[in-house]
């Protein structure tokens, strides 16, 4: 019979500091994806609401209540980090090693990620609990506003080492430079 | 150029993936005959001025979306989801 | 020469001389202090050149900057700034700058003139390649490239804002603050290294305080912005579409990154890019020491440097005379000014000469003496800097990058912008042609307010005081009589090259650009164009107007491709996706090879083993007599759920899905619309609606996006979800007649082929991880995928492997796959590479016409079902010890190997050690009826000619029984 051992999905690359901007990984032991069936988004809500004392949050919103997260995570489409029970009201998938995360935050932090995502995170217009699917270079993500100067990016876990070394780069050219 | 996304807002092109003419939504009958499939496959008109297009938010949302645009001014109307355009 | 005390001095070097400069002044201005005016040679006559201009619009005082790796040829010396150890060098000199050999090009200039190697250089046509471009690139061009790989780091960077200010001069300020204090999220940006524009070169007050001073107060104000950020050092290159703007930040410091390219995207934009000096055409009017009148004040003004000794000022309209007021005021004597106006009266503690003109010039590396023509008479004047004004330009680039063409204003004898040439765009200031400082002041100021007022905000405009001149020019383009009259310095264009493209009917300005290269070079002619246009007006007989401008495009200003590409090079070019066994396969010494975007093991060498092959033998025998096992992580896997998930299925595939049980597994076929296939895979039913699908691993996400595009827009009548799970899974193949053996050392419960039938799928438990199990083969042995959550993927993997070694088996990689796929005659987009049919793959039985599915409709048309088509068989080398190769093409045996006589071609080939024979997939032209048929092959590439045998596909096992167990 095997023995099975659980391996993170970045190794030895986390934690991360450069300058004022430091990546660390965001654990985390069970995802789902859940997509409504159509017509079911209201009966979905009310579900998730009595399981996880979370409703669905809009497109580009994540909503939390105690442990549990309800993250948009595209078209038709969103991320709960608790199993649910959406028998013929959802598709569930789990991917709970599909994805894996980090949180990069400090004073740069957002200097860091202007030069890889090509989207608008000014604080005023992309605000906490706020979340986007994006592209950091190459590599597909979803990033979520976690505090003032901390954001949330979520990988295919397969380009867990290019996340990485893509912001690797950005923080240390940031670095260099002295300044942002 | 910059795109507006249904579901995400208006959006860098890079993130998405172009698929040609919203033709592409009125798939002819099984039966319809080589005359319309062949339409529908591989005639498209060149227009110089509006076109609607088939837009796939790849790196974004993953919606495929109608972008109504303009080839002369470059400038982006509006987006629709496809979904909605086709049902 | 400097005028005033530099204070704190640092050492750089110009052609390995060392020369003494100010932190951060432009190197041309330490140039200058030093009294070093030739500063390079030029394109194409090498001509001796000094710095014209103080900006990036600078088209002679091009230099190298830094040796080897991290030279960068073609820096301005206006723009480069100084800094201890700077290492600078001249360009196209040699063997150095004041000896340069192919100087003689300027004596062979009657024959170098516009056009010349279109006629001269004509025949032999040969001779083009082998020697005329190369001497020809020899002696013309700029700085070289290094040839080596550059290892500086370049980034690029997003920005967004509500108002984008371009240029931080008296508008751009009033701008920025007038905007900033009501609100506005703005950013200012400018390519200077000091924002204040103008203000910082001219002796003038504004608010009752030296320009200077007022400059860095407005400036202290909008740091205090929160909603304000200043972009120093960065050129606005280039306008695009939906308020999209490109800049191009210079980092300083030895070891920050060299460049930062920026996409902003702004709600507004307002133009604030100031105006640029032009020159007159006179004869020799290109000597080291003949400048710009606007750029000699800047460098008296702003950097205390006099570029000469005795000034003389040159011009057609006011502001010469400002340059001749303050450049006697900082103590500088003037030889003379020039107006070529003659209905003036100037007082003046200088010789004025009115109804002027100079008609000639001296000083072989500099400057020496010109001669004067005017009212009274004709002189000479000994001078060592001579101060041109042909007036000022606005700089309407930016607002021509989507098509929009300039007006001419009579008045200030000049182009300005047409408005709203770029959606979302306000011009203000100089640039919009206002010429004073009051007037900047105020234009800046209102037009931003408009803006704030457009998005929502309350503005208030408040003004400072400034001076309030008038502005007066006439123009004056062109010195009568002959003599070599420079219009574009960098591109060595003078007006008998204007002349000659006219003569010629080049007489559009777009033909006489190209015919004669003004324009062309890295300045674009910024310099240079309105003053050709002028001159090519003359010649014509037409107006300014109807004469029109070029073409401007982006970028303003040379932009490096290493900027614009930053972050691409190495690991930066295309993400890298790794398996979870990835690590344990590299300890294994697996070389590793790119499928897509993912690597996977090549091989797994032992001990001793010589080669590839020997490894891959081995591996294929593992598999055939004891078991292998393989990471299959890479193939998309895609969740399929929902009411409808069956007949969605059934509509993207060829074949029936519907009909499939729960726990059972079945191979599909997948079509494009217009017939062709698309991809394969597997279906396997986990549920009533839910399946699992499987794709190769180059077209997952193609797949992805087609049953995306399928179920969004095709059936959105269809309910049915889908998303990928590829990531989640770590798979494994487990293939050989001990593959049970094997699984059941690992697996809670043990398996039979009773409970486990061939295409059998279903959960199983691994060390109490919840698994999936699919019966499936690739390799015609009894076969298995095992798939666990990727966490625990790299520790299975070692399990197994460990297990197989135990037995006799062990690893396999990609290249024991590919031969155990071919000797089954099983596909991979070698052989779906997008041009073949299902037909051609002798599967049109699988393309059911019981129902609808894409593709279908399109795949009956006769063209697509003609037995003449190349279709699929097998090959099989009959000569020994002969290969077959992947890409070559098949004749008839006694055919010529020409196109006209091709029967087709291979897709795969390998050495198959269980057949003991080269086999090959190839599609040849009716292939199927050709079984028996000996055919030639021919690899022109790889030099291999040999014979093969035309059979099945399928090489060993035809029954499968194998695989069924």
């Amino acid at each position: 019979m095997a023995r099975l051992i659980a391996l993170g999905a970045f190794g030895d690359l986390l934690p991360l500091q450069t300058g004022d901007v430091t990546c660390t990984e965001v654990m985390r032991e069970t995802l789902f994806c859940v997509a409504p069936y159509r017509g079911q988004h209201k009966a979905v809500s009310a579900a998730l609401k009595a399981q996880l004392g979370l409703s669905l949050p809009a497109a580009g919103r994540r909503k939390i209540a105690g442990d549990a997260i309800c993250q948009w995570i595209g078209h038709d489409a969103w991320v709960v980090s608790a199993p649910v029970m959406l028998d013929g009201l959802a598709a569930v998938s789990d991917q709970s090693d599909g994805y894996a995360a980090l949180d990069v935050a400090g004073a740069g932090v957002e200097a860091v990620l202007a030069r890889l995502i090509p989207l608008d995170l000014r604080s005023t217009t992309f605000k906490v609990n706020h979340t986007a699917r994006s592209l950091l270079g190459h590599v597909p993500v979803s990033i979520t506003r976690t505090g003032a100067q901390a954001f949330e990016v979520m990988v295919m876990r397969s380009m867990a080492a290019s996340l990485v070394h893509d912001l690797q780069v950005a923080m240390s050219g940031l670095a260099r430079r002295g300044s942002a | 150029m910059r795109i507006n996304c249904p579901h995400c807002g208006e959006r860098d092109r890079r993130e998405f993936y172009y698929m040609g003419d919203a033709v592409a939504v009125t798939r002819p009958a099984p039966d319809a005959g080589p005359d319309a499939w062949d339409d529908y496959l591989h005639n498209r008109d060149n227009p110089a001025g509006d076109t609607r297009d088939l837009w796939y938010h790849e790196a974004g949302c993953g919606a495929w979306i109608v972008v109504a645009r303009n080839t002369l001014t470059h400038a982006v109307h509006g987006a629709t989801l496809a979904q909605k355009a086709a049902s | 020469m400097r005028l005033r005390n530099p204070g704190q001095t640092v050492t750089f070097s110009f052609d390995g001389k060392p020369v003494q400069g100010v932190p951060g002044e432009p190197v041309a201005a330490a140039l200058l202090a030093s009294g070093i005016r030739l500063m390079g040679r030029s394109f194409k006559y090498h001509r001796p050149r000094g710095v014209l201009t103080a900006g990036s619009e600078e088209p002679n005082a091009l230099v190298t900057v830094g040796r080897g790796a991290a030279q960068d040829p073609n820096q301005r010396a206006t723009m480069v700034e100084v800094s201890e150890g700077l290492e600078v060098f001249s360009q196209n000199a040699w063997p150095s700058l004041r000896h340069d050999a192919l100087a003689v090009n300027d004596l062979l200039s009657p024959f170098l003139g516009a056009g010349f190697y279109y006629k001269t250089f004509m025949w032999p046509a040969s001779f083009w390649e082998r020697l005329y471009e190369p001497v020809i690139r020899r002696a013309a061009g700029l700085g070289r490239l290094s040839g080596k790989a550059n290892a500086d780091l370049y980034e690029k960077a997003f920005a967004f804002c509500d108002l984008l200010v371009i240029g931080a001069g008296p508008a751009g300020l009033m701008a920025a603050l007038t905007a900033g204090r009501a609100g506005v999220d703005v950013i200012l940006a400018d390519e200077d290294s000091a924002m204040g524009g103008r203000l910082l070169r001219e002796v003038e007050d504004v608010d009752g305080r030296p320009a200077a001073l007022w400059v860095a107060d407005v400036l202290a104000q909008l740091r205090a912005l929160p909603n304000v950020r200043l972009m120093p050092r960065t050129t606005v290159t280039g306008a695009y579409d939906q308020g999209t703007y490109g800049a191009l930040e210079r980092i300083v410091g030895a070891d920050a990154p060299g460049e930062c390219f920026w996409r902003i995207v702004a709600k507004r934009s307002v133009l604030c890019a100031g105006a640029l000096e032009r020159s007159i055409a006179f004869p020799d009017n290109d000597r080291p020491g003949i400048m710009l009148a606007g750029a000699v004040r800047a460098y008296v003004t702003r950097w205390g440097v006099a570029p000469g000794r005795s000034v003389t000022v040159f011009g057609n309209n006011d502001d010469a005379h400002r340059t001749a007021r303050d450049l006697a005021a900082a103590g500088i004597k003037i030889a003379g000014l020039i107006d070529a106006r003659a209905d003036l009266a100037v007082s003046a503690d200088y010789p004025v000469f009115t109804g002027g003109s100079v008609t000639a010039t001296a000083g072989r590396l500099g400057l020496t003496s010109i001669t004067v023509t005017h009212q009274g008479g004709t002189r000479v004047i000994q001078t060592d800097c001579l101060a041109v004004s042909g007036g000022w330009n606005p700089s309407v680039h930016l607002t021509c990058h989507m098509n929009g063409r300039p007006q001419w204003r009579e008045d200030i004898a000049a182009f300005v912008p047409t408005p709203d040439a770029i959606p979302g765009m306000a011009v203000a200031g100089a640039c919009h042609g206002v010429f004073d400082t009051q007037g900047c002041l105020r234009d800046g100021a209102e037009v931003a307010a408009a803006i704030a007022r457009d998005l929502g905000f309350a503005p208030e405009v408040t003004l400072p005081v400034a001076e309030a001149r008038a502005y007066a020019i006439a123009p004056f383009w062109e010195t009568p009589g002959k003599g070599r009259k420079w219009v574009d310095l960098q591109n060595d264009v003078t007006t008998k090259d204007i002349a000659i493209s006219a003569q010629e009917n080049m007489r559009s300005v777009e033909h006489m650009k190209r015919y004669t290269t003004q324009g062309m070079a890295p300045d674009q002619g910024k310099s240079s164009n309105v003053l050709a246009l002028a001159v090519l007006a003359d010649l014509t007989g037409r107006g300014i107007p109807e004469t029109g401008t070029t073409t401007f495009r982006p970028p303003f200003v040379p932009v490096s491709i290493a900027a614009m590409g930053a972050g691409g090079q190495g690991k930066g070019f295309a993400p890298t996706r790794l398996m979870t066994s990835h690590h344990a396969s590299v300890a294994a010494r697996a070389p590793m090879i790119e499928a897509g975007l993912w690597y996977r093991p090549s091989y797994f060498p032992l001990e001793g083993d010589v080669s590839w092959r020997q490894s891959c033998d081995r591996e294929v025998n593992y598999v055939r007599n004891v078991v292998g096992v393989c990471d299959v992580s890479t193939l998309g896997k895609i969740d399929v759920q929902g009411p409808d998930a069956a007949p969605l299925l059934d509509f993207v595939y060829t074949n029936r899905m519907s009909t499939l049980k729960v726990g059972r597994v079945r191979y599909g076929l997948m079509l494009r619309e217009d017939g062709f296939v698309m991809d394969d895979g597997t279906a396997a039913r986990l549920g009533p609606d839910h399946f699992v699908i499987t794709t190769t691993t180059a077209a997952a996400g193609q797949v992805m996006r087609h049953l995306e595009f399928a179920r969004q827009v095709l059936r959105p009548d269809l309910d049915a979800r889908i998303v990928s799970v590829t990531d989640h899974w770590a798979q494994f193949a487990v293939a050989g007649p001990r593959a049970q053996v094997l699984l059941n050392t690992v697996l809670d419960e043990q398996i039979t082929d009773e409970d486990w039938p061939f295409m059998a799928c279903g959960a199983v438990g691994i060390g109490g991880v919840a698994g999936r199990l699919f019966r499936i083969s690739f390799s015609g042995e009894t076969a298995y995928e095992i798939a666990v959550p990727a966490r625990y993927g790299e520790s299975l993997f070692r399990q197994l492997v460990a297990q197989a070694r135990t037995l006799g088996g062990g690893p396999y990689g990609l290249e024991a796959l590919n031969v155990l796929r071919i000797e089954k005659g099983l596909l991979t987009h070698a052989e779906l590479h997008g041009r073949t049919t299902a037909y051609d793959l002798g599967l049109a039985g699988m393309v059911s016409v019981q129902k609808d599915c894409i593709g279908q409709a399109a795949a009956r048309r006769p063209g697509l079902v003609d037995p003449m088509r190349e279709r699929l068989v097998g090959l099989r080398a009959v000569e020994e010890g002969r290969r077959l190769t992947a890409g070559a093409h098949l004749f008839a045996k006694d055919a010529k190997a020409v196109t006209a006589n091709d029967q087709g071609y291979v897709t795969s080939a390998c050495y198959s050690p269980t057949l003991d024979c080269y086999l090959g997939l190839a599609f040849v032209k009716n292939g199927p009826e050709r079984y028996g048929e000996v055919i030639r092959m021919v690899d022109h590439l790889r030099g291999v000619d040999t014979l093969a045998e035309v059979c099945h596909p399928v090489f060993f096992d035809p029954e499968g029984g194998r695989a069924r167990g």
